[in-house]
C-alpha cells in the first residue's frame, strides 16, 4: 500500500475532478446527455476509487454506512416530497407547473429537485451495494 | 460510414461475447464484460441514444465491473469445469436465438417515422416539450416531467435493490436471539464498523425467563 505513490497521488488528484464532473452531468442534464442517474453513479465511482486505493476502512471513515443508507432513502423521500408539495399547492402529483408563478420556472425547479433526489438515492445505493460486496470476508469452509 | 462503424462494433461485440463464454479465468471474463458494455455504449451512441450510452458506460463498464471484481475476491478466480455436456444448452440457445431472429422480421424498420412508437405520444413530446417544459433536452423532460411518476417508481426500485442486497449480504450490528445448547442466547456481532467484523461474535448468555417469552 505505502509504496504505490503514483497510484495514491493520482487518485487524490483525480477524485475532485470526478466529483465535479458528476455535478456537471447533474446540472447540465437539462441541456445535454446526463441526469441524476448517471451523476449518482459517477459520484459513487469517486468513492469506489478511493476505497479501492486507500482501503475500505478509510472509505468508511470518510463515508460511514449510516450516511450511505440515509442517502439511499433520502433521495426517494425528496422525490415523493416534491410530489406532495405540488399536491399541496393545488396541482396534480408531480405537476411542477404550480411550483412557481411562471410554469416554466416551476418545471425547472421541479425537474432539478427530482433529479437531485435521483442523484442522492443512486449515489447512496451504489456505495451501499459496493460496501456490502467488498465488506464481506472470504468464506473458506 | 455509419454502417461500417456498426459492423465493426457488432463484430467486436460478437468476438467479446464468444471469448467470455470460452474463458475459464473469471478475472479475464469480468474485464471482457466491461469491454462488452463499452462496445454496447458505442452502439447506443451510433443510434443517437447518448443518454443510454452514458448510463451503459457508467454502470455497465464502471460500477458493475467493480462489483464483479468484489465478488471474485470472495469466490475465487477460476471457473470449475462443467459437469454436463454443452449440447442441450447449445440447442436451447440456438432455438431461442432462431425464434428471436425470426421475430425481428416482423419488427418495423429502425428509425422509421411511421413506426407505432413514433406516432403515439412521442410526437407530442418532441413538438411541445420546448413550450411546455422549456428545457432543450427532450430526454430529460420526458424522464423527469412527462413521465415523472415512472421515474419515481424507478428510484424506488433502486432503493429496493439496496434493501434487498443489504438483507442478503450485510450482517449488521443487530443482535440476534438464537436457541443454542438448550437455552436462549443473544448473539451480538461486532458493531464497530457496521458489521464488517461479523466473524468475531460475542455470545452472552441471557436469563432464561426473557428467552422463554421470545420462544
Amino acid at each position: 500500500m505505502d509504496d504505490r505513490v503514483i497510484l495514491r497521488i493520482g487518485t487524490k488528484i483525480l477524485i475532485p475532478f470526478i466529483l465535479q464532473f458528476a455535478l456537471y452531468v447533474q446540472f447540465h442534464g437539462d441541456y445535454g446527455p446526463g441526469g441524476g442517474f448517471q451523476a449518482g453513479v459517477i459520484f459513487a465511482a469517486a468513492f469506489v476509487l478511493y476505497s479501492l486505493v486507500y482501503g475500505l476502512g478509510n472509505a468508511i471513515r470518510v463515508l460511514p454506512h449510516r450516511a450511505v443508507y440515509l442517502c439511499g432513502a433520502l433521495g426517494v423521500v425528496l422525490y415523493v416530497g416534491v410530489g406532495f408539495v405540488t399536491v399541496g399547492l393545488g396541482g396534480n402529483f408531480l405537476d411542477y407547473n404550480v411550483l412557481a408563478h411562471d410554469p416554466a420556472h416551476g418545471q425547472h425547479y421541479g425537474i432539478m429537485a427530482v433529479e437531485l433526489g435521483v442523484l442522492i438515492t443512486v449515489f447512496g445505493v451504489m456505495v451501499a451495494i459496493f460496501y456490502a460486496f467488498t465488506g464481506r470476508r472470504r468464506f473458506d469452509p | 460510414m455509419i454502417d461500417f462503424v456498426d459492423v465493426v462494433l457488432l463484430v467486436f461485440l460478437a468476438i467479446t461475447g464468444i471469448t467470455i463464454i470460452r474463458l475459464r479465468n473469471l478475472f479475464a471474463a469480468v474485464m471482457l464484460t466491461g469491454i462488452y458494455s463499452m462496445l454496447s455504449a458505442g452502439l447506443f451512441v451510433v443510434m443517437d441514444a447518448v443518454d443510454v450510452a452514458f448510463t451503459e458506460a457508467a454502470v455497465g463498464a464502471g460500477i458493475s465491473t467493480v462489483l464483479m471484481l468484489g465478488t471474485l475476491a470472495l469466490v475465487g478466480h477460476q471457473e470449475s469445469k462443467p459437469l454436463h455436456t454443452p449440447i442441450l444448452p447449445l440447442f436451447v440457445v440456438l432455438l431461442t436465438g432462431g425464434i428471436l431472429v425470426y421475430g425481428t422480421s416482423q419488427i418495423p424498420a429502425f428509425g422509421n417515422p411511421d413506426n407505432p412508437a413514433n406516432q403515439h405520444v412521442a410526437l407530442h413530446y418532441l413538438e411541445e416539450s420546448e413550450h411546455e417544459i422549456h428545457i432543450p433536452n427532450v430526454v430529460t423532460s420526458v424522464l423527469a416531467s412527462y413521465r415523472g411518476y415512472d421515474t419515481l417508481g424507478e428510484t424506488a426500485v433502486v432503493f429496493t435493490a439496496m434493501v434487498g442486497v443489504l438483507l442478503l449480504l450485510s450482517r449488521g450490528p443487530i443482535p440476534r436471539r438464537v436457541f443454542r445448547e438448550g437455552e436462549w442466547v443473544t448473539v451480538r456481532p461486532e458493531a464497530e464498523d457496521g458489521g464488517l467484523g461479523a466473524s468475531d461474535e460475542n455470545v452472552d448468555v441471557a436469563d432464561p425467563t426473557e428467552g422463554a417469552s421470545d420462544g
